[in-house]
């Protein structure tokens, strides 16, 4: 059995190197809908897609990911939600794991929205 | 319908979460020779009257203002019950809930227990201001991950989410898990 003991190594490891993480004006949010609707349409992966990719490039001073409960859209799950500071909410819906890290790519890094994963687009397909 | 149990355990945990926890306590007991899956949700959140107890089991009733359903705990009493095992909830307003799903491992109509590490690792990881105490047992082997003692080893400043403690944590589920049930198929 693997012991938790290695987290003091890590502890010891990161000593002096942890900033404070405070959520600070300038970040980009990202939400990710988890309430039942969500989970069973596959949010989980996509939530850790981007969790572990914002980390693994270190982007987590730029960018915060959280959950959320449910904002009534629920045949358009899972949906991803881009807060960018002064400008408009973008809505991702129908998101995979491999969507979501394109939409990293290309809009939180890129700055440029993946148009047709948005909720406008998918809207506009059934008119 | 949740795929797999352990997205039906992330989902009745987020409830725990909502009604503002400060420790739940997730149990999967898997016991081939009883034929069993136990999973056992409990927490120490604001609970609920009776009467509210029976509303959560009705997929026609829910508190959210979003939509008109309420599918949580129905899809996971009736993943459970589909299988002639059984599911309960006792609930005290005011000191916590306890939620206890027994499903027959046998069954045709058991769904997988579905990715259960990462399940907890999202729980632990997205909900950092509570804490968790997981247990999953395998006949008579299991393993605890409680996020107080590792609290205490990682000190109070670095955060679960940084990468090396992320990783750490996945790892810890996966092997531990791998050698309390040898890899069975569940």
């Amino acid at each position: 059995m693997k012991s938790l003991e290695e987290l003091r190594a890590i502890r010891t490891k990161m000593q002096g190197k942890v900033g404070v993480r405070a959520e600070n004006e300038n970040q980009i949010r990202v939400v990710v809908g988890m309430a039942t609707c969500g989970i069973a349409s596959g949010a989980r992966p996509v939530l850790t897609a981007i969790s572990d990719a914002v980390q693994e490039q270190n982007l987590s001073e730029k960018i915060s990911v959280t959950q959320t409960g449910c904002i009534g859209l629920c045949q358009y799950e899972p949906i991803v939600e881009v807060m960018e500071p002064g400008k408009e909410k973008v809505t991702y819906v129908k998101m995979t794991p491999e969507k979501a890290l394109e939409v990293l790519r290309l809009h939180l890094l890129g700055g440029q929205v993946v148009t047709k994963y948005t909720l406008s687009a998918a809207q506009n397909n059934k008119a | 319908m949740m795929p797999e149990i352990s997205l039906n355990i992330l989902d009745v945990a987020e409830n725990s979460v909502r009604a503002e926890a400060s420790l739940v306590e997730i149990i999967v007991s898997v016991q081939p020779e009883k034929d069993t899956l136990t999973v056992v949700i409990k927490d120490d959140g604001c609970g609920m009257t009776p009467e509210q107890v029976s509303q959560v089991q009705d997929p026609f009733f829910t508190t959210r203002t979003t939509r008109k359903v309420g599918l949580g705990v129905p899809f996971f009493k009736q993943a459970a019950e589909s299988t002639e095992g059984s599911f309960r909830i006792d609930s005290e307003k005011g000191k916590g809930t306890t939620v206890k799903a027994v499903f027959t491992l046998s069954h045709i109509d058991r769904m997988p227990l579905g990715d259960i590490s990462s399940t907890v690792h999202t729980l632990i990881v997205f909900n950092e201001h509570i804490d968790f105490r997981y247990t999953y047992e395998y006949g008579d082997k299991s393993f605890t991950l409680d996020t107080r003692e590792m609290r205490e080893m990682l000190g109070e400043e670095i955060s679960f989410s940084e990468p090396e403690v992320s990783a750490f944590l996945k790892e810890y589920l996966e092997t531990n898990k791998a050698e309390t049930d040898e890899g069975a198929d569940i």
